[in-house]
This record gives structure tokens, sequence and C-alpha cells, in this order.
């Protein structure tokens, strides 16, 4: 059998996992908003969450599919698209690869060709990632018991946790934009950005709340983020 | 909680297992049916030295992500989230922004219908998205591969987390301010710590529960 990265048979089978992804999504998507409707949510704000999660989704989809591009040029289009799809991200998936390529002594800088050395990287690939998956179904319960206990006990207390943990995540996230700052001024290109994007976000809620601009609410994520990956470009032209 | 809640709960324990370990199979499948396909089974070193490389810290992050997204993400939303990835990049924030406009409080009812449903559609657009590219690749490659664009998708986290920052920082700002100093200084002191920061995220976390904790027992929150 003739080998290769972009075979029609990879593509069938990422193809099948695309359309599992999809398969699945649906469900859930049908399934929580007969839910909403049952327990008497209004029907505009399920919508509305629809709308505004497409949007959100956008750029983030498409930096995605940059990591689909970035994968393909040694391991073809399928494979990335596979990983990419399902709980895959550029961070993982680019260090799995190069891993097992040092072990077998490849190089990354082609196409591969030899379908031993691509079936070992699928391989860590997968394994890589599993223990996320098969984690959830043992540890989703459990975790939730120990929340409701908590709850149960101290219901203001219960909101609080959540809240720290959030900000815990929201604040690691904040922290690694200043990662690259002793680089020099191109360095702290990440901080201007966050700052653009929080300006963006705070003119966005001053209109929301002082000119009642209700609607905008839905957008405002979204505009914020687009907006500071504009500034981006202009900023890391002019100083980068 | 209800008896109607809890019924709805297990329900989607129940649906959300089958889909979950359907995707454990289907997920395993990729790599088994190359190798059956093809007849190139790998040697199993190569696959273990490069799993060493990588598992460690993948396998530890993996954990840890389970243990800090489920309970912002709910139940529906986490068995989803688990399968389609990408969770602190996009499908939290997504859930997170999507719970905030609706007004609904995480570990509610109403919180569990708006997760789930920010996340499935998250998940469906993402999809949708890259198999556009997929199939529009020779025309989208140049443009979305090109230096001037580069900047905006480097630049993709600061861009979506300083407007979360503004909804949540300024909000509970007497929690947030002991995490944030520490994060900013450990990546000053760090800077190569950028590329796990996966395993910073329930370190975070405990600082500002710990935070937290002690300024809800001195009444300050």
């Amino acid at each position: 059998m003739n080998f290769s990265v972009n075979s029609t048979f990879l593509f069938t089978v990422a193809i099948v996992v695309i359309l599992f992804v999809i398969a699945q999504s649906v469900f859930f998507l049908i399934r929580a908003y007969r839910r909403g409707k049952e327990i008497g949510m209004d029907k505009k704000v399920l919508q509305k969450t629809i709308l505004s999660s497409a949007i959100f989704t956008v750029a983030p989809a498409v930096s995605i599919l940059l990591g689909v591009i970035t994968l393909s040029k040694f391991l073809g289009i399928p494979l990335p698209w596979i990983r990419m799809s399902v709980i895959g991200a550029i961070t993982y998936e680019l260090p799995a690869a190069t891993s097992t390529a040092t072990a077998l002594g490849v190089s990354l800088s082609e196409t591969i060709t030899d379908p031993r050395v691509y079936t070992a990287i699928a391989w860590v690939m997968t394994l890589g990632i599993l223990p996320s998956i098969v984690g959830t179904p043992i540890l989703l319960k459990p975790l939730q018991k120990g929340m409701v206990k908590i709850k149960n006990k101290d219901e203001k207390w219960g909101n609080h946790l959540l809240t720290a943990m959030f900000l815990g995540m929201i604040s690691a996230f904040l922290g690694m934009v200043f990662a690259d700052v002793r680089s020099g001024l191109a360095g702290f290109i990440p901080i201007f950005v966050l700052l653009f994007s929080a300006l963006l976000m705070g003119i966005c809620g001053i209109l929301i709340k002082k000119c009642n601009m209700k609607w905008l609410e839905t957008y405002a994520m979204s505009i914020s983020m687009v907006g500071a990956m504009i500034f981006a470009c202009v900023i890391t032209a002019l100083i980068g | 909680m209800n008896k109607n809640q809890k019924s709805f709960d297990d329900k989607t324990h129940f649906w959300g297992k089958i889909w979950i370990w359907s995707a454990v199979v289907v997920v395993l499948c990729v790599p088994l049916s190359a190798c059956l396909y093809y007849n190139a089974w790998p040697q199993g070193a190569a696959v273990l030295k490069g799993l060493l490389g990588v598992a460690p810290i993948y396998w530890t992050v993996g954990i840890i992500e389970i243990i800090t997204y489920t309970p912002m993400l709910g139940t529906g939303g986490s068995y989803l989230a688990f399968v389609t990835g990408n969770l602190s990049a996009l499908k939290a924030p997504c859930a997170l922004t999507a719970m905030e406009n609706a007004k609904v409080k995480p570990g509610s009812e109403e919180g569990e219908v708006i997760s789930t449903i920010a996340i499935a559609t998250s998940s469906i657009v993402t999809t949708v998205v890259i198999a556009l590219g997929v199939i529009l690749l020779a025309y989208l490659s140049p443009i979305l591969d090109s230096a001037a664009l580069k900047p905006a998708f480097d630049n993709i986290l600061p861009a979506l987390f300083g407007g979360l920052a503004v909804v949540y920082v300024s909000k509970n700002y007497k929690i947030a301010i002991a995490p944030l100093v520490f994060m900013v200084a450990i990546f000053l002191l760090v800077p190569s710590l950028a590329s796990s920061v996966g395993i910073l995220v329930p370190v975070g976390a405990l600082i500002s529960i710990g935070v937290a904790r002690i300024l809800y027992k001195k009444k300050m929150i």
C-alpha cells in the first residue's frame, strides 16, 4: 500500500472523526436548549447565547486552523485536522510530534514519507492527550459531589470558591503576558495588546451601562478580542 | 437541587459517559486504523521514547485541567469540552462569558444550560471553521500565513484575556490582586514557564482560593 500523509484513506478517517465531534456537539446543544425551555428560561437568552458564542469562537478557531496549517507541512492535513478537532491544541501537538521525531532521529522539516514514523507520531499524539478524555468520566462526579457538599454547607462561600477558581485561571494567563518583557520593547507588545483589549471592553461596558446599548453585550467580548488582534498587527508594524 | 434536576443531571452523566467513552474508542482508532491499513506498526521503543518526552507534563496538566475546569463548565459542558479541547484559550472563556451575559451562576441549573449551549456552539463553529479552512487551504494558507497577520494570532491570548480581566478582575479585585501579582512576578522571573502555563493555572487557583477564604472569614467579601 503506497503511503501518503494526505491519502484518501486518512481523509476518510478524519471525516468520520469530525462527524463524530459534530454529532456529539449537536446532541448536547439540543439537549441543553430543550432543558432551558423546560425550566422556563427565556428563549431569547438561549438564542443570544448561541449567537454570541458563535461570534466569539471565530477568531480563536482561525487561530486553531493556523495550527493545522503549521502541522500539515510535515504531517499532511488529516492527522492535524483530527488532532486539533479532538482535545488537541498546537501547544500539545507540536511538541508531541517533535519528541517522537527526535526519538526516531527524523527531521520534521519536510513531509513524512515513512508510514512507521507517521504511525509512531500518531500514537504519541493520541496517548499523550488520552488522560484528559478518560479522566473526565472518572473524576467528574466525585468533583461535583464535593462542590455540592461545599455549597450545601455554605452557599455564599461556594460561590466565592468558584469565582476564585476563575480568577486563578485568568491571573495565570494575564501573568504569562509579561513573560517576554526582558526582550526589549517588542516584548511589551502582548501587554499593550492586553491593555487595548481591556480598554475596548471598558468602552463597551460604558456604552452598555450609560448609553443603554444592551445589544452590545452579545458582541462586547468579540469586539475587544478582534479589535486587540488588529491593534497587535498595527503596533507590531510600528515597534516590532 | 430538586428531584427533576437530579434526574436530568444523572441523565447528562449517562449520556456524557456514553459519548466520552465512544470518543476514546474513536480517538484510539485513528492511529490503529493507519497501522492496519498501511501495515506499518511503529517500534514500541520509539513510541515510548516520544511519549516520555511529553506524557509526564501532558498527563499531569490533563488531570489538573479536569479538576480546575469542570466546576466552571458544568456536567454537559465538561463531557463535551474534554472531547473537543482548546479549553483554556476558547471553551472556558466562552462558557464564562456566556454565563456572565446571561446573568446566571456556574453550578446552577441555568448555568448548566448556558454553559453547555456555549461550549456546544463553540465546538460546532470551531469544527466548521477548521473544515472550511481545510477545504480552502490552498487559498487561505498564503493569507493566514502572511507576516502582516502573524502578530494578530501570536497575540490572541492577551487579546482574549484583556477583555475577560475587565469583566472578572474589576468585579472581584480584592480576590484577584494576590494571584495576579504572584503570576506577573513569576513570569518576570522565569519567562520559560510561559510554555507550561497550564501547570500554573491551579497554582493561581489555590492562591486566589486561599485569599478568598481569608477575606471571607474576615467578612471583607
